[in-house]
């Protein structure tokens, strides 16, 4: 994607207002892939006892890089939405890590955009989360 | 013999109330959410409060599916912490100290119609809960009972319980 075209797609994921909650930046976009990431806040902890952030959060930042990705395949529509989405929780992540999530489209049918997502906090090659998704395509 | 006396039924959900509300009040998240517990007897119905900042898609304008995702998953999370602390309470053992909270392994989250910018709510149904591992079924709804927006089936690695001497 040129740099123009990730410039716009920058602007309208940080503007989405739950992303924009969540804290969400977008690190590159183009081709069915995308890359972005969520800095640590303590407003997201889902455990006390270790300030480990909540599943939930993570959620989210995969299922926006999962969007992403599909608006960002060659063949895709103008909008889409998730069908489904299975996370697999590995480990905790790091206290204080931004959470970076990485999503592949690696198959798009005419009406169903398959992708895979992985969620890192940079302290380790085995990931936090994994998920897989299917999601939307829209005829323009 | 002589029953003893029941004790008055204010005292009872006081203190059923503050068990739930300590047991929300740990998770930071969940203030951030905004989301809500109601307590019917031992059945929870968490709430998704609507707000502007939960919005994934203006255009529609639709719930994004991660805040839906999150308030599922955390339903199922207190509705399993719930599941622990209830018994013993009702046996009358001290809950002042809480039992860690369940740590999710998996969810898988099938999107059914797109959120509406209205309050969500959310029911937890435990299927199977072990020592070690649980599974939940978790449902949301908005306008309509009966025409869910989201469910969910997740998988919960339960915390392990002292046993008390």
């Amino acid at each position: 994607m040129t740099e123009e075209r990730t410039k716009i797609a920058r602007q309208f994921i940080e503007a989405l207002p739950h992303c924009r909650a969540l804290g969400m930046k977008l690190d590159s976009i183009g081709q069915g892939e995308a890359e972005i990431f969520m800095p640590y806040s303590e407003a997201l902890i889902g455990d006390p006892d270790t300030g480990v952030i909540h599943g939930g959060a993570v959620s989210a930042l995969m299922d926006t890089c999962a969007g992403a990705s599909v608006m960002s395949h060659p063949k895709s529509g103008p909008a889409t939405a998730t069908i489904d989405l299975r996370i697999d929780y590995m480990r905790a992540a790091k206290p204080g890590a931004t959470i970076t999530a990485h999503a592949i489209c690696y198959h798009m049918t005419r009406s169903v955009a398959f992708v895979r997502v992985s969620a890192n906090d940079g302290t380790s090659d085995v990931p936090v989360a994994a998920a897989t998704g299917a999601f939307t395509v829209e005829r323009a | 013999m002589v029953r003893a006396k029941p004790e008055p039924v204010q005292v009872v959900k006081e203190r059923r109330d503050a068990a739930l509300a300590a047991l929300v009040a740990r998770v930071p998240y969940i203030a951030f959410m905004g989301f809500e517990f109601e307590r019917r007897g031992d059945e929870l119905t968490a709430i998704m409060p609507y707000r502007p900042d939960l919005i994934g898609n203006p255009t529609l304008p639709a719930l994004h599916g991660g805040a839906l995702a999150a308030f599922l998953e955390v339903t199922a999370i207190i509705s399993l912490g719930w599941s622990l602390i209830w018994p013993r309470m009702e046996a009358g053992e001290s809950v002042e100290v809480m039992p860690a909270l369940p740590k999710t392994i998996d969810i898988t989250v099938d999107y059914l119609r797109s959120g509406l910018p209205r309050d969500a709510y959310a029911r937890a149904e435990i299927t199977r809960a072990g020592r070690r591992y649980a599974s939940v079924r978790v449902e949301a709804w908005q306008d309509n009972r009966a025409r869910p927006t989201v469910q969910a089936m997740g998988h919960f690695l339960m915390p392990e319980l002292e046993v008390q001497p």
